[in-house]
């Protein structure tokens, strides 16, 4: 079977498998469906295709079609030049793809998990993120950083760390941790053609989520803004901000709030860098509430800086209540099943936290 | 079939000035029999009179070269035209004097921070880049201020630079580690981390299809990183045009190198890679392995190491005497012995490529450029404050900058050209 790397071929086995006809009309319908795995997947060839300088590196992307199957089909179709794999030296091969970028080309560094990125992290903020500003504004570095970042499931410790509070906390990088395939179609391709060195967080355990494609987002130029957040479902009564796999959590937390009748709006950041603040505080100024959900750790987060900017502006006068953040639990973490889950917040933990600032029982 | 000393002899006896070129010669590969060249002398010096003329070229023998994993090397025979000589005289003193003066200025507190000078190692520089093609690349670390000139910013550039003035190369922005220009990445402060960058340059030559090579600069102090063995393995793997060039210089800041490495053969510790070692004091021996070094990778060879020997009379940096770990007597002995400009100029003034006078007025030449870059890089004025937040970026998507603190918000400005911008 011919290796399925276009997005048209994606969409004609889904939608055979959901729907009897199947046709489009230019806006989203239901049954166009893409998984975040092939979204990124379709990224990464349409942009190839697109750009001769753009080229892929990484543990096992190549021969293996990458280690979660996100560049399948993409040796076959651009070879040994365009698509490499790398020994597992990440410091190396990290500083290998600045030195490209640096001197023309538009590399796609491969993390087989961010976990493994400290090993390179020097190259990543050092030599990438700094080296613009460090030449006067000469020597830019169009590189992208990609992989998955964060929890996944029964892999301990030491691979399930989320990067986002550390590279965001960066000037010179671009941070995107996008959450629907819409998300990383998108962002990837925005990316891809930033000229600034971005660090690209995904989500393994979202690779195999299907999500709602409208055509606008299958086509070949279509590119989201980075950095500016979009506003999942609309509420009028709490805000909850968060970004990647919590937004899902956040969407199921405000269907079980919805049911005792409490309207969430949830925030999907989209972008660490820049953090779009202005949806959240156009959001918080109506809702006058705010819960910060995020997986990482809780000091220095992600949510910590929300809050922090939210005291520091205007909007704090708009506030009911004060606004907290539900994150990870402060563990290394563990192995053991049940404790993983309680490690990480799900639904009913976010819906808790509401009820008490909403003075419900 | 006339041989090497024949055809000295005979270009000697084309000259004028025998008699002078008698009196000066003090030819450090001299194979000439000395009584015979008395006799010649004598017995000529009445038909010559001392007009002033030079010698368009002259051969000299080089140390030889230590091969690892190669079946042959440079050539030991090296050959120097007239105007290429006094190129590489006035470049490599050009560097000494911008080092001398930057060592002025970060005494008299005018250069902040850190400051690593270069004296003592010109010769590697200057020979490196006689033998680049004007599009090959290189990179190192911090000790790269002669780099900088050589790559085509003039002396005010560099000087403005480490007295972070706007005149600077990098507007004064980067300082004394943070220099750029075509072809040259700088200018990187963190030890062994230029070394897969420059992997990366040569990767995108390759990519690219032209026939670049990139210089990769490190210290022996940094050939102990261990991602310069990571790109050892991908450069070799994937055939990447790339010189790994150690440049050592005995002492990794404050520890010999005998007593930081297992191996102090550096040019060999790229054990896959092929390797060469260079007298670094010999301008013309570094050029001629420099060649050969761009020849071999430019052939599709793949990478190669080499290594060259020098030697640094400054301390690791200027906030360090470099007097504890080492004795003055090995300082002087470098510097009376086997000093790269002295012993090039010896051999110039030998070969009569140039006379004495000639050279001075070069130093004369050099030392006024110098100092008048230095005193415009003392009287320069800083970038204003509006810059401080100006290329982060070279696609902003924000305009306001945090400050310090909050409600009085920066504003990102774009200024530098971008070169990889589209």
């Amino acid at each position: 079977m011919a290796a399925l790397s276009t997005s048209k071929n994606m969409l004609k086995v889904t939608t055979k498998l959901l729907s009897r006809r199947c046709f489009s009309t230019g806006r989203a319908l239901a049954g166009q469906q893409m998984t975040v795995r092939d979204a990124l997947n379709s990224a990464l060839d349409e942009e190839m295709e697109r750009d001769d300088r753009v080229f892929i590196l990484g543990e096992e992307v190549a021969m293996y079609d990458g280690a979660y199957k996100v560049s399948r089909g993409l040796w076959k179709k651009y070879g040994d030049k365009r698509v490499i794999d790398t020994p597992i030296t990440e410091m190396g091969f990290a500083g290998i793809a600045v030195g490209a970028a640096m001197n023309g080309l538009r590399p796609v560094c491969e993390f087989m998990t961010f976990n493994f990125s400290m090993q390179a992290i020097d190259q990543v903020i050092n030599s990438a993120g700094k080296t613009f500003y460090m030449s006067a504004g000469e020597v830019n570095v169009p590189i992208v950083f990609r992989g998955p970042n964060g929890a996944a499931a029964g892999v301990a410790a030491q691979h399930s760390q989320c990067f986002g509070a550390w590279y965001s906390h960066c000037p010179g990088l671009k941070v995107i941790s996008p959450f629907s395939s819409e998300d990383a179609r998108g962002l990837l391709k925005a990316a891809i053609r930033d000229p600034d060195p971005v660090v690209f967080l995904e989500n393994e355990l979202l690779y195999g989520t299907p999500f709602e494609m409208s055509d606008e987002a299958l086509s070949k130029d279509f590119v989201l803004p980075i950095g500016k957040a979009k506003i999942e479902r609309p509420g009028q009564h709490l805000t909850l901000v968060s970004h990647s796999k919590a937004v899902d959590t956040c969407l199921e937390a405000a269907k079980l709030l919805a049911s005792e009748g409490v309207e969430c709006e949830v925030i999907n950041l989209r972008s660490l860098r820049p953090l779009d603040m202005d949806t959240v505080l156009k959001s918080v100024s109506k809702t006058h509430r705010l819960i910060t959900v995020e997986q990482g750790w809780p000091q220095s987060g992600i949510g910590a800086e929300i809050c922090a900017r939210v005291m520091e502006s205007e909007v704090f006068f708009q506030l009911d209540a004060p606004a907290v953040r539900v994150t990870g639990a402060d563990v290394p973490m563990p192995y053991t099943k049940s404790l993983e889950v309680a490690a990480i917040p799900l639904p009913p933990d976010v819906v808790r936290v509401a009820k008490k600032l909403l003075g419900l029982k | 079939m006339m041989s090497p000393t024949a055809r000295l002899v005979v270009r000697r006896l084309n000259q004028r000035n025998l008699a002078t070129w008698y009196e000066n010669s003090k030819d450090v590969a001299a194979k000439i029999v000395p009584d015979f060249m008395d006799m010649s002398a004598q017995a000529l010096a009445p038909f010559f009179t001392s007009t002033k003329s030079f010698a368009t070229e002259a051969s000299f023998e080089t140390r030889p070269f230590k091969l690892h994993k190669l079946e042959e090397g440079p050539k030991t025979s090296v050959t120097v035209t007239r105007d290429e000589a006094l190129k590489y005289y006035k470049q490599m003193l050009t560097i000494r004097r911008i080092e001398t003066a930057s060592g002025n200025l970060y005494k008299e507190k005018i250069i902040r921070g850190f400051c690593h000078l270069y004296s003592g190692q010109e010769a590697c520089a200057v020979g490196m880049k006689a033998a680049m093609k004007p599009a090959d690349a290189i990179i190192s670390a911090y000790r790269i201020h002669g780099w900088t000139y050589l790559m085509g910013v003039p002396p005010l550039g560099v000087l403005a630079e480490l007295t972070g003035r706007k005149s600077g190369c990098a507007r004064g922005k980067g300082g004394s580690m943070h220099m750029y220009a075509p072809h040259f990445f700088g200018g990187n402060g963190i030890v062994g981390a230029q070394v897969p960058l420059g992997v990366g340059v040569a990767f995108a030559s390759k990519y690219r299809g032209d026939d670049n090579v990139c210089f990769a600069l490190y210290g022996d102090g940094a050939a102990n990183q261990g991602q310069i063995f990571e790109v050892y393995n991908m450069a070799k793997l994937w055939n990447v045009p790339c010189i790994f060039v150690c440049e050592n210089n005995g002492y990794g800041m404050g520890t010999s190198a005998e007593r930081a490495a297992a191996s102090t053969t550096y040019y060999t510790r790229g054990d896959y890679v092929p390797g060469l070692w260079v007298d670094g004091m010999d301008i013309l021996a570094v050029r001629e392995a420099s060649r050969f070094a761009i020849e071999y990778c430019t052939s599709g060879k793949g990478p190669l190491v080499m290594e060259t020997a020098t030697y640094r009379y400054s301390g690791h940096s200027m906030s360090d005497p470099g007097t504890s770990y080492r004795t003055r007597d090995e300082i002087q002995e470098v510097r009376q012995n086997r000093d790269p400009i002295a012993s090039f100029k010896e051999k110039i003034i030998s070969t009569d490529l140039a006379s004495a006078d000639e050279l001075k007025a070069i130093d004369a030449e050099v030392k006024k450029e110098v100092d008048e870059a230095t005193r415009k890089a003392k009287s320069d004025s800083e970038i204003p404050m509006e810059e401080l937040p100006a290329d982060i970026y070279a696609a902003p998507l924000e305009e306001e900058i945090r400050n310090v603190a909050p409600w009085e918000p920066l504003r990102h400005k774009r200024i530098g050209s971008a070169v990889n911008l589209n």
